[in-house]
């Protein structure tokens, strides 16, 4: 069968399909014939050597089935038989079998090497300033062959502010994840996030953004092209200019006409030219902060 | 064949003298007391013995585009008045909406006439690639002889003077890492939108789901928003987006309008609106800005309420098409209508054009209040 099989699969995964069926085909024999032994290896390491144990003696089948394995070939009853490093790279639930007159099969479980990296993810990447709970962050510890680690294992979160002295988090993995939430701070400028296990670090950036704008404060005056209006510069309530490009809304009320101009803030200021005609109210709007109101006559 | 050929000759000169009938004869859409209307038929133009034919000559030579004799048959008021800026004032310039437009058909009405002059109103229905536009124009008609002349007052616009203006806005470019980086290391987020309010409301034309979406970020955000209406067993009945109805580049803190609209279909079958509101990070500028000057409600010559106001552009590119869009907000500062219009004039730099939009009369009583935002189309930049 196994011929056949090497004959008609050429590519390996059809090969490794019409492997397991052979293997599902001996766990059938096994109901019917449970005299030969295996001692199958405990606390097997992923990519490290094991060996399983058997009794009796004469030539026979062997088979192994993991999570992204699988394995035949012949063997010696009696003998260790050798697991490969390579064969044990998947964390998870193996099964061998060894088949010679009748079949008998063993489970055994790998579990995940040593943290070898870290994959963090942090939310969000841009995050207005002085907000509770805001910026939270998840880390998975990985081994090097990609196995998540289920093992608890103390991670370390390090946040940096511009200006500021960092601050330190522990708390150990459950269920292979560990993860933090927090406010963020009242400047606006990139905060560092650093999730460690040992040497093992992954950096992130999350960006402080200024809030919305608290105070707005406007001046204007008539010109030969209409009214030049702008502000002062555009602060949320912490102090932060508020993002280049922040609409500013003017407006501009003349009798019963109105004109409006949503102006970028630039450099923290936001201007704009009105071309409404005689006595004017002039205001500003942006986001929920109201700005002051101011008279220009003809 | 000596037989057959006097019925050939009745046939031919029956056809002809149907023909000639046919296209010098009235037209059946001339049948409504006071209303002339027409569209691109070919046929030969009348001597323009009446203001009506003469304001129908004027409409089949500005469909088949003979500005030569458009041009000819007209009385100038201004010696200003080329024949191309003539011709301008109907095909539009400068990559603007009236340049892809052609005029489909019209429908003219009397508004008075005496011996020596009238007042004609034309109701002007132009294709263009933004659906059906109307346009209603006056015309002023004096007997000049034996022949109807078509007064035009209009001025050509002002050629706008060379000048450097200095451009200083913001402007926005994606940079997206490459997927040999770190896993999570490069993440951005899309930006964060929300909707500020929704309104629905039944319309003849069927239900219309509108409301406001403001860009919340710090970062341009590209948003478009849908709706899904859903009946009392929880099945959508019909879903729809704002299309063209929403400002869709919004920058920080940024409000628009958005309208949906789901034709022939009545409030009272739905149960609940879903909305979604989908946002991405786009490159973006914050040029060109356009202010919304000296808006006004209004009635107009027809008696239907409209918002009537100008568009300045602050900035030193043309703005090929603008397309205005407004809310119009209840006492309570609830959004009742969204309305929209195309302007059909570029929008030239530091030059102004106005804009009308439209309030169904049901609501004018209502509206206290409005905002209006400008969506511009430039052709350098698609």
């Amino acid at each position: 069968m196994s011929s056949l099989i090497n004959t008609v699969c050429k590519n390996h995964s059809l090969r490794a399909i019409a492997l397991s069926g052979a293997i599902a085909t001996c766990f059938v024999r096994v109901a019917y014939c449970q005299n030969a032994e295996l001692h199958a290896p405990s606390g097997a390491i992923a990519g490290t050597q094991a060996s399983i144990g058997t009794t009796g003696s004469g030539s026979a089948t062997f088979y192994l089935q993991g999570p992204s394995t699988s394995a035949k070939r012949k063997v010696e009853l009696g003998q260790d038989i050798p697991l490969t490093p390579k064969e044990l790279q998947s964390a998870g639930r193996y099964i061998a079998v060894v088949c010679s007159d009748s079949c008998s099969s063993a489970t055994f479980f790998v579990s995940p090497a040593k943290p070898s990296s870290l994959a963090f993810l942090v939310h969000p990447s841009r995050a207005p300033v002085a907000h509770n709970d805001v910026v939270s962050g998840v880390a998975l510890p990985f081994d090097e062959f990609h196995n998540l680690v289920l093992e608890p294992v103390p991670i370390q979160f390090q946040l940096t502010a511009k200006s500021g002295s960092p601050t330190t988090h522990g708390t150990p993995t459950h269920g292979g994840i560990a993860w933090f939430r927090t406010s963020s701070g009242n400047s606006a400028g990139p905060l560092q996030v650093v999730a460690s296990i040992n040497e093992i670090t992954a950096k992130r950036v999350v960006q402080q953004v200024a809030s919305e704008a608290c105070r707005l404060r406007i001046k204007g005056q008539r010109t030969p092209k209409g009214i030049v209006v702008e502000t002062e510069p555009v602060r949320d309530c912490s102090g932060n200019p508020v993002p280049d490009g922040t609409i500013v809304t003017f407006t501009a009320k003349s009798g019963n006409q109105i004109s409006f101009v949503d102006a970028p803030v630039k450099q923290d200021v936001a201007r704009a030219t009105m071309t409404a005609k005689g006595p004017v109210v002039l205001s500003a709007a942006s986001g929920v902060a109201m700005g002051n109101e101011i008279r220009i006559g003809d | 064949m000596k037989r057959a050929l006097p019925f050939v000759i009745l046939v031919v000169a029956v056809t002809v003298v149907l023909m000639i009938v046919g296209l010098t004869g009235e037209s059946r859409y001339r049948k409504t007391v006071g209303i002339t209307s027409g569209s691109a038929l070919p046929g030969f133009t009348e001597t323009p013995s009446t203001p009506e034919k003469a304001l129908a000559n004027l409409m089949i030579d500005i469909q088949r585009r003979n500005w030569d004799r458009a041009y000819s048959n007209i009385e100038r008021t201004s010696d200003s008045l080329t024949e191309q800026a003539f011709r301008e004032q109907w095909t539009g310039t400068n990559g603007g909406l009236r340049s892809f437009s052609s005029l489909e058909r019209y429908e003219a009405r009397p508004l008075h006439a005496t011996d020596a002059d009238a007042q004609m109103r034309v109701r002007l229905h132009w294709a263009t690639p933004v659906g059906p536009v109307e346009d209603v124009r006056d015309f002023h008609l004096v007997h000049r002889g034996e022949v109807w002349k078509i007064v035009w007052g209009e001025i050509p616009a002002a050629n706008l003077p060379a000048q450097i203006v200095p451009v200083n806005y913001l402007r926005w470019d994606l940079v997206s890492g490459n997927a040999g980086e770190e896993w999570g290391s490069r993440n951005v987020d899309a930006p964060h939108v929300r909707i500020v309010s929704m309104n629905a409301v039944d319309t003849a034309q069927g239900a219309v789901v509108m409301g406001e979406v403001v860009n919340e970020d710090t970062v341009p955000a590209f948003v478009n928003v849908g709706a899904t209406l859903v009946d009392a067993s929880g099945n959508a009945i019909d879903d729809e987006n704002s299309f063209d109805k929403i400002l869709h580049v919004l920058l920080p803190r940024q409000v628009s309008p958005y309208r949906i609209d789901f034709p022939k279909i009545s409030l009272n079958k739905v149960k609940n609106v879903r909305m979604d509101t989908k946002a991405t990070l786009v490159p973006a500028s914050s040029d060109p800005v356009i202010g919304v000057m000296n808006q006004k409600l209004d009635t107009d010559a027809q008696g239907h309420t409209v918002l009537h106001g100008e568009l300045f552009n602050e900035s030193g590119q043309v703005v090929n098409i603008p397309h205005v869009i407004a809310s119009f907000y209840d006492n309570t500062g609830k959004v009742v209508w969204v309305s929209d219009g195309y302007v059909e004039q570029a929008l030239l730099p530091q030059s102004s054009e106005s804009f009308a939009v439209e309030i169904p009369q049901s609501l004018a009583g209502k509206v206290q209040n409005f905002h209006v935002v400008v969506n511009q189309y430039s052709l350098q930049k698609s």
